[in-house]
C-alpha cells in the first residue's frame, strides 16, 4: 500500500508540471481561438459581442483572404513539389552513385536549416534588391543594362521568389533527411537489382521510393504544415504582404487582422479555418499516399 | 565499342551530378560568404557592384550596431532567454517523458495523445490568444495594484512560454527513447532498493545523454531563432536578437545603413553557425529520429 502511494506521488510530481503548462500556454489558447471566432471584438475594449458564425459568413465574402487563400495554396504547392522531388532525386543521386565529398554536401545543404527566418529574409533581400542585388547583377551579364527585374515588387514575379526563398530554406533538411532513410536500404537489394539488367532510373522508382515510402508520407503532412506557417514568417519580414496583397498568405492575413485591424474575433476566425484547413489537408495527403508498409 | 561509348556516357552523367549538386552548394554557401563580407565594408561600398570585395576591415559596422542600434542589449536579451527556456524545459519535459514512456496509470493515455496532438499545434496560430491572456492578466494586476504588470515585456515569462510550447516536440522525441531501454534496468535497481526518484536520476537519465543533446541541439536553433513570440511579447524596447534585427532590417530601407544592418545580421548567425560546425554530425544524425520541422 505504501508503495503504491509512493509511486503515485513520484508520477503526479513528474508529470503534473508538464501537463499544467501544455494547458496553460497551448491548450487553452487553441481552445480560446474557436471560442473568440465566434465573438465580435475590438480587442481591449470590453465590448465582446456573440454573433455566431458570422464571422466566418464575412470571411466567405471577403475578397481579400480569398486571394490569400490562392496565395498560400500556390505557395504550398509549388514549394511542397519542388522541395520533395528535387531532395528525393538528389539523396538518391548522392546516396547510390558513390559521390565523391558525399560529408561535404551534407554539412552545406543543411546550413539554412539553421538559420533564423529574419536572417533567410535579410539575405533574400539582398539578392533580390532589384539595382543592387546578388541576383540582378548576375544576370545583368546576359541581359545587359535593359530594365531590371523587380523579383519583389513585381506582382507576378513576387511570389515566385518566394518560392525560391522557401525551397531554398528546406531542400538541404530533407535531402539529409530522405539520405538518412535511404541509408538504412540493404546494398544487397540494389546488387540483385544490378544483376536482374535494372538501370538507376527503375531501381529509383521500384526499389528505394518504395522501401522509404513511409518515411517520404511522414515528412509530405508535416512538409504542408510547415510551409504555411513558415511562409507566413517570411512574408512577415521579406514583403509583409506588398505589393498590394500579393503575398500575402494565411496567417499573416490574420495576424494583421488581429493587430493592425484590432479585429480579433475576425482574425481568430481566419485561424479557425486556416488550422482545420491544414489539418484537412494533411489528413488528405496522409489518406492519398497510404500504402502497405513494405519491409526490406 | 559499346563498352566504351557506355563509360564516357556515364562519365559525362557524372560530371553532370557534380556540376548541379556543385551549383546547390554554391547558392547556399555564397550568400551566407556574402553577408560575412559585407559586414565589414564601409556604407559608401554598398552602391557599387554587389560583387566587389571590401576594401578592408571596416570595424565601425560591429560597434553602431552594438551601441547605436542596441544589439548589445538584445544580444543579451537572447542569451538569458534561451538559457533559462532550455533550463525549463528540460527539468519538466525529462521526468514527464521519462514517466510517460515507462510507467501506466490513471489518464495515462489520454495524456499520451494530448502531446501527441500538440505536436500539430503551432505557436503561429496561438499566439495571439497567449498574448490577450497576458494582456487580461496584466489589466487584472494592475487593479490589485501592481502598476507595472508582470506577463507583458517580460523575458522570464517568455522563456517559460518558448518552454512550454517546446513541450510535444520535446516529450515525443525523449519518450521514444526511453520506451526502447529494457525494463530489466530499473528491475535491477529496484531489487538494490533505489527509489523512484534515483532510479530515473542517476540510471535512466544518464543512459538518455544522446538524445537529451539533440533534444538541446534542437531547442536551441529553435529558440535562439524566433521571433513571432517574441516580437508580440515584448512590446516595448527591449527585444530578443531576432526582433531587433527584424527592426533594423525594416529601418535599412528608410536610412540606408547596410554596414550595421550586416554586422548584426552575422552577430545573430554567428552563434548558430559556430555551433553548427562543432556538432553538425550529431545534428545530421538526429533528424532521422523525428522528421519533424519547426
Amino acid at each position: 500500500m505504501k508503495k503504491s502511494k509512493a509511486r503515485s506521488v513520484f508520477i503526479g510530481v513528474c508529470v503534473a508540471p508538464a501537463v499544467i503548462l501544455f494547458v496553460i500556454f497551448m491548450l487553452i489558447p487553441t481552445f480560446n481561438i474557436f471560442k473568440m471566432s465566434l465573438y465580435k471584438w475590438g480587442g481591449f475594449s470590453n465590448t465582446k459581442e456573440f454573433i455566431g458564425l458570422n464571422n466566418f459568413k464575412t470571411l466567405l465574402a471577403d475578397e481579400k483572404f480569398l486571394r490569400t487563400f490562392q496565395n498560400s495554396i500556390l505557395l504550398v504547392v509549388c514549394v511542397t513539389v519542388i522541395t520533395i522531388s528535387f531532395s528525393l532525386i538528389f539523396a538518391a543521386i548522392i546516396s547510390r552513385e558513390k559521390i565523391k565529398g558525399e560529408n561535404f554536401f551534407r554539412i552545406i545543404f543543411y546550413i539554412p536549416n539553421i538559420l533564423s527566418i529574419v536572417i533567410i529574409s535579410a539575405i533574400f533581400s539582398a539578392i533580390y534588391d532589384p539595382t543592387n542585388g546578388l541576383l540582378n547583377s548576375v544576370l545583368g551579364i546576359f541581359r545587359g543594362d535593359k530594365d531590371p527585374i523587380l523579383w519583389l515588387g513585381d506582382q507576378k514575379i513576387v511570389i515566385f521568389s518566394l518560392v525560391i526563398a522557401l525551397v531554398w530554406q528546406a531542400i538541404g533538411y530533407y535531402m539529409v533527411m530522405y539520405m538518412a532513410s535511404m541509408a538504412s536500404i540493404p546494398a544487397s537489394i540494389y546488387e540483385s537489382a544490378d544483376l536482374e539488367g535494372a538501370n538507376h532510373i527503375q531501381q529509383f522508382f521500384s526499389i528505394t521510393l518504395p522501401l522509404i515510402w513511409t518515411n517520404i508520407r511522414t515528412t509530405l503532412s508535416f512538409f504542408v504544415i510547415s510551409t504555411i506557417n513558415l511562409s507566413f514568417q517570411l512574408v512577415k519580414v521579406l514583403t509583409n504582404g506588398g505589393p498590394d496583397g500579393a503575398t500575402d498568405v494565411f496567417l499573416s492575413y490574420m495576424y494583421n487582422q488581429a493587430y493592425t485591424n484590432s479585429s480579433y474575433g475576425y482574425g481568430m476566425a481566419i485561424g479557425v479555418v486556416v488550422f482545420l484547413f491544414s489539418f484537412g489537408l494533411a489528413a488528405i495527403i496522409s489518406f492519398v499516399t497510404k500504402r502497405e508498409p513494405l519491409e526490406f | 565499342m559499346k563498352k566504351k561509348n557506355g563509360v564516357s556516357v556515364k562519365t559525362l552523367y557524372r560530371a553532370f551530378v557534380y556540376l548541379v549538386l556543385l551549383a546547390l552548394a554554391v547558392s547556399i554557401f555564397v550568400p551566407v560568404a556574402w553577408v560575412f563580407l559585407a559586414s565589414i565594408k564601409e556604407n559608401s561600398e554598398f552602391y557599387g557592384s554587389p560583387w566587389a570585395m571590401p576594401k578592408g576591415f571596416y570595424f565601425q559596422n560591429f560597434i553602431d550596431a552594438f551601441e547605436k542600434a542596441n544589439m548589445g542589449e538584445f544580444f543579451l536579451n537572447s542569451v538569458i532567454v534561451t538559457a533559462l527556456a532550455l533550463a525549463i524545459l528540460l527539468v519538466i519535459a525529462l521526468p514527464a517523458s521519462y514517466v510517460l514512456a515507462r510507467y501506466r496509470f490513471f489518464g495515462s493515455k489520454l495524456i499520451n495523445m494530448l502531446f501527441m496532438g500538440g505536436l500539430f499545434i503551432n505557436v503561429n496560430y496561438i499566439v495571439v490568444p497567449i498574448f490577450l491572456m497576458f494582456v487580461d492578466a496584466d489589466t487584472f494586476l494592475r487593479k490589485m495594484g501592481f502598476a507595472n504588470g508582470f506577463f507583458l515585456n517580460n523575458i522570464f515569462v517568455l522563456a517559460l512560454v518558448y518552454a512550454s510550447t517546446a513541450l510535444p516536440f520535446t516529450i515525443y522525441l525523449l519518450s521514444g527513447f526511453f520506451i526502447t531501454i529494457p525494463k530489466d534496468y530499473e528491475e535491477a535497481a529496484h531489487v538494490d532498493g533505489c527509489g523512484y526518484f534515483r532510479t530515473m536520476v542517476q540510471i535512466m537519465m544518464p543512459m538518455a545523454l544522446p538524445s537529451i543533446i539533440t533534444v538541446i541541439l534542437f531547442n536551441f536553433l529553435s529558440f535562439w531563432n524566433e521571433y513571432i513570440i517574441a516580437m508580440t511579447m515584448l512590446t516595448k524596447d527591449s527585444k530578443t536578437l531576432p526582433v531587433g534585427l527584424m527592426n533594423l532590417t525594416q529601418a535599412q530601407r528608410g536610412a540606408a545603413n547596410y554596414g550595421a544592418l550586416y554586422a548584426g545580421l552575422v552577430i545573430v548567425m554567428l552563434p548558430t553557425l559556430i555551433l553548427y560546425i562543432l556538432v553538425q554530425k550529431k545534428l545530421t544524425q538526429g533528424m532521422s529520429l523525428g522528421g519533424l520541422k519547426g
